[in-house]
């Protein structure tokens, strides 16, 4: 769902774009979307996901979004946010450094057991591997959901894809930053540490 | 107390100090001109709501203060939006309210129905559909505190009819409550302090620096710490078309207008700079030319209240988020306090002076058989002119004419488009500058395709009392876009010939109640700005009939190299030299 503005100085170019996920907290109020959304497409940035909730206080809501941007143009597109009268914080969430989670509908063909084609009990073994559950099941076809970081939901949905996809819904990618871990990473200033 | 929310409105608007508001009725918002007959606010009533955006614009550029208007739903808010455009473009202080249709209605396609808030977004700093009463005052007080802090820009409020019949108790905000309602909003203006020592080392070290003033300098009310820091650094300064005034033209460090059509001087100083120390400036395209050559051998310090503006044409060495009046005089402090003498500047300067004698701003002289040549009469206008006339132009070489060859001496004297660049800003812009400092002359110079936009604005000066005057320099053309065809497109003149008589300006202007004159020959100026001058008690039209050959000089053809201006022919090799 790539929202398409005009090509601006900070999203094209040379430079290689890559996916930024950015965490917005906005007041939650009429039309705030709406105005993050227009600054996007007039700024000429591309939305490749948005994810929109209000937050633990009613009073604000967390869009988190994926853009596709050179490195250089991040800073921009947050300072343009930013100007924004509703926008409370930013977070840039670079890879590695974010908790990142998507989450997926899929209906898949599959036949019931002595049927002919594949199984119920092959999709049924595919969605316990990835840690999915099954939410509806039918006739000749399975509804399975699985919430997991987008690269695994990428894979899921491959190997899916031979039984026959009936219907799919990605949701956008929902992120936090992850918690601070130093101690532990560094095993130094752990209790019971050697030092 | 109990308030319709009309009453809340306008009480509002007289609560933050509003003077004068510039507006029109009609159905929706009609509600909201009920207590305007028992209100101290004076109501200019204009005859189209475009006009009564760009005097609330010229209104704001003369007083720093927030320019007012209220239109009415659909067409009134859509006729608005040029204004709020231009508005933004140029930071300047507006609050818009308008009328929109009673809520139940909203988003069934009804009568005088426009999506006012979707349609504005990105033209206003901030908007907002109001859908109670009860929340009249504070949005208003937040539209003021938006409008006028951080960078300026114009905020609407868009008010439901039923929203501005129904009652509420009235209650009047005070500041933590206006700031706590905008937790998202926290303008910075002091300058960070090691970045503002990083500052006042390059510029104490460097040996070509040029001071890039812009827009913000006269938005932050920092002329005088502008001056100040010119004058302890001996840097020369170039004021954009946004910053005419904010340093005198007549100060022997002042080069005058950078740019597409700036002083050669001006723009070369940039391009051979070591350092430009830009203040309230936003590289715009037209300063700046082709970006990858501008001011090749420059590092830059950047002073501006808005994070965005740093690092989005030219990533600067230092970036200093900041008021600039606040940011300068600790700049300025800062060098004062550390002592270090300024770099030795004199070969600059000689440099510089070059430039300036070879290459000064320069028209052929007015022959008595010729045409009025425009340049001419600007300075004629300005010569006759008590000092601190205010001066507003349209769009077009009358505007680049204006900036080049009037000698602004102080700030808040000069009134134009810049950003936007709206043909028909001159005449409404000028009865709103008029109606914000009315103690001043002013003068509009326009061109005849510009005044043919908006001239039935007169009929409001006219019935308003608000006496203007409006320059036409009328070459019968669309002279600006004549010249880049003359230039670039081998004379082939495509849609820009408008006639010099049709309309005829004279009869147009009485017909509108205005004073009105013609000035064909040159011996006829002189005569004609005395006689515009001594009237007072309304507008005055003066038709002067000038040389479509005229162009405008230097120019940097679009997207070139600022280091290929285009000089006057007479200045080219084997032209005519002109040594002042």
């Amino acid at each position: 769902m790539a929202m398409n503005g005009p090509a601006s100085a900070w999203s094209s170019g040379s430079g290689r774009l890559h996916h930024q996920t950015i965490s917005i907290i906005v007041e939650n109020c009429a039309g705030v979307l709406a105005r993050v959304a227009a600054l996007f497409a007039r700024r000429g940035f591309n939305i490749i996901s948005l994810a929109v909730a209000p937050t633990d206080d009613e009073a604000f809501s967390r869009i988190t979004t994926v853009v596709d941007l050179q490195e250089t143009s991040v800073e921009q597109l947050t300072k343009q946010l930013f100007k924004l009268v509703n926008v409370v914080k930013i977070t840039e969430l670079p890879p590695g450094e974010a908790l990142e989670r998507e989450l997926v509908l899929v209906s898949v063909r599959c036949a019931p057991p002595g049927g002919p084609g594949p199984s119920r009990g092959e999709v049924g073994d595919l969605v316990r591997i990835f840690g999915g559950t099954v939410v509806d099941v039918g006739q000749e076809a399975l509804t399975v959901m699985l919430a997991a970081e987008p690269a695994a939901l990428d894979e899921f949905e491959e190997l899916l894809r031979p039984y026959g996809i009936i219907d799919i819904q990605r949701t956008g990618r929902v992120a936090l930053a992850k918690l601070p871990h130093q101690a532990f990473r560094r095993g130094r200033g752990a209790p019971g540490g050697d030092r | 107390m109990q308030l319709t929310g009309a009453q809340a409105l306008i009480k509002s608007l007289e609560m933050e100090h509003t003077e004068v508001m510039f507006g029109l009725p009609g159905g929706a918002i009609l509600p909201a001109y009920d207590p305007i007959l028992d209100s101290p606010i004076r109501h200019v009533l204009v005859r189209h709501e475009q006009g009564a955006g760009h005097m609330a614009e010229g209104y704001a550029h003369v007083t720093g203060r927030p320019g007012v208007v209220m239109v009415t739903s659909g067409p009134g808010a859509t006729n608005l939006v040029t204004a709020l455009c231009d508005a933004y473009m140029d930071s300047v202080p507006v609050v818009a309210i308008t009328g929109q249709v009673s809520r139940p209605v909203i988003g069934t396609d009804s009568f005088q129905e426009a999506d006012t808030v979707g349609i504005t977004r990105s033209v206003t700093k901030h908007n907002e559909l109001l859908m109670s009463a009860e929340q009249i005052p504070l949005a208003v007080r937040q539209a003021f505190h938006l409008a006028t802090t951080g960078r300026p820009g114009p905020v609407l409020l868009d008010v439901p009819k039923d929203v501005l019949q129904e009652k509420a108790e009235w209650y009047w905000p005070n500041d933590h409550e206006v700031s706590a309602s905008l937790p998202g909003y926290k303008p910075t203006t002091k300058g960070h302090p090691r970045m503002v020592r990083e500052a006042a080392r390059l510029i104490a070290a460097s040996e070509r620096p040029v001071i890039y003033a812009g827009g913000g300098i006269l938005k932050a009310r920092a002329a005088d710490a502008l001056r100040q820091l010119a004058e302890l650094t001996h840097a020369p300064v170039v004021t954009t078309l946004m910053a005419r005034g904010a340093f005198p033209d007549s100060h022997p460090q002042c080069l005058g207008m950078p740019g597409m059509h700036g002083n050669y001087a001006a723009i070369t100083s940039m391009q051979e700079a070591d350092l430009l120390i830009a203040l309230g400036a936003r590289f715009d395209d037209r300063v700046t030319g082709k970006v990858n050559a501008f001011a090749p051998k420059a590092q830059v310090v950047h002073v501006d209240i808005d994070p965005a503006e740093l690092g989005k044409i030219r990533r600067p060495e230092v970036p200093i988020v900041g008021d600039c009046r606040l940011v300068i005089e600790e700049i300025v402090r800062v060098l004062e306090a550390s002592g270090d003498p300024q770099a030795d500047r004199s070969a600059w300067w000689a440099e510089i002076e070059q430039w300036r004698q070879h290459y000064p701003l320069y028209y052929a002289p007015q022959v008595e058989s010729e045409p009025l040549r425009p340049q001419a009469v600007i300075e004629a206008i300005r010569d006759a002119s008590p000092p601190g006339t205010t001066v507003v132009s349209g769009v077009g070489q009358h505007q680049m004419w204006t900036s080049q060859f009037w000698r602004f001496e102080e700030p808040y004297t000069w009134v134009n488009s810049g950003g936007l660049g709206t043909m028909g800003f001159a005449v409404p812009a000028a009865i709103g500058a008029k109606v914000g400092r009315p103690d001043r002359t002013v003068w509009a110079i326009d061109g005849d395709g510009c005044f043919q936009m908006t001239a039935h604005e007169l009929v409001t000066a006219s019935s308003e009392r608000i006496p203007v005057k409006v320059a036409i320099l009328n070459n019968a053309y669309l002279g600006m876009v004549r010249q880049w065809q003359e230039m670039f497109y081998e004379e082939r003149y495509s849609e820009v010939y408008l006639s010099p008589d049709l309309p005829d300006y004279v009869k147009w202007a009485e017909a509108m109640g205005c004073v009105a004159f013609r000035a064909e020959t040159p011996d006829d100026v002189a005569a004609v700005i005395d006689k515009a001058n001594a009237v007072d008690d309304r507008p005055v039209v003066i038709d002067f009939r000038t040389d479509a050959n005229e162009k405008v000089f230097p120019m940097v053809p679009a997207g070139a190299s600022n280091s290929d201006v285009i000089v006057h022919p007479s200045q080219r090799p084997g032209g005519e030299r002109v040594v002042q």
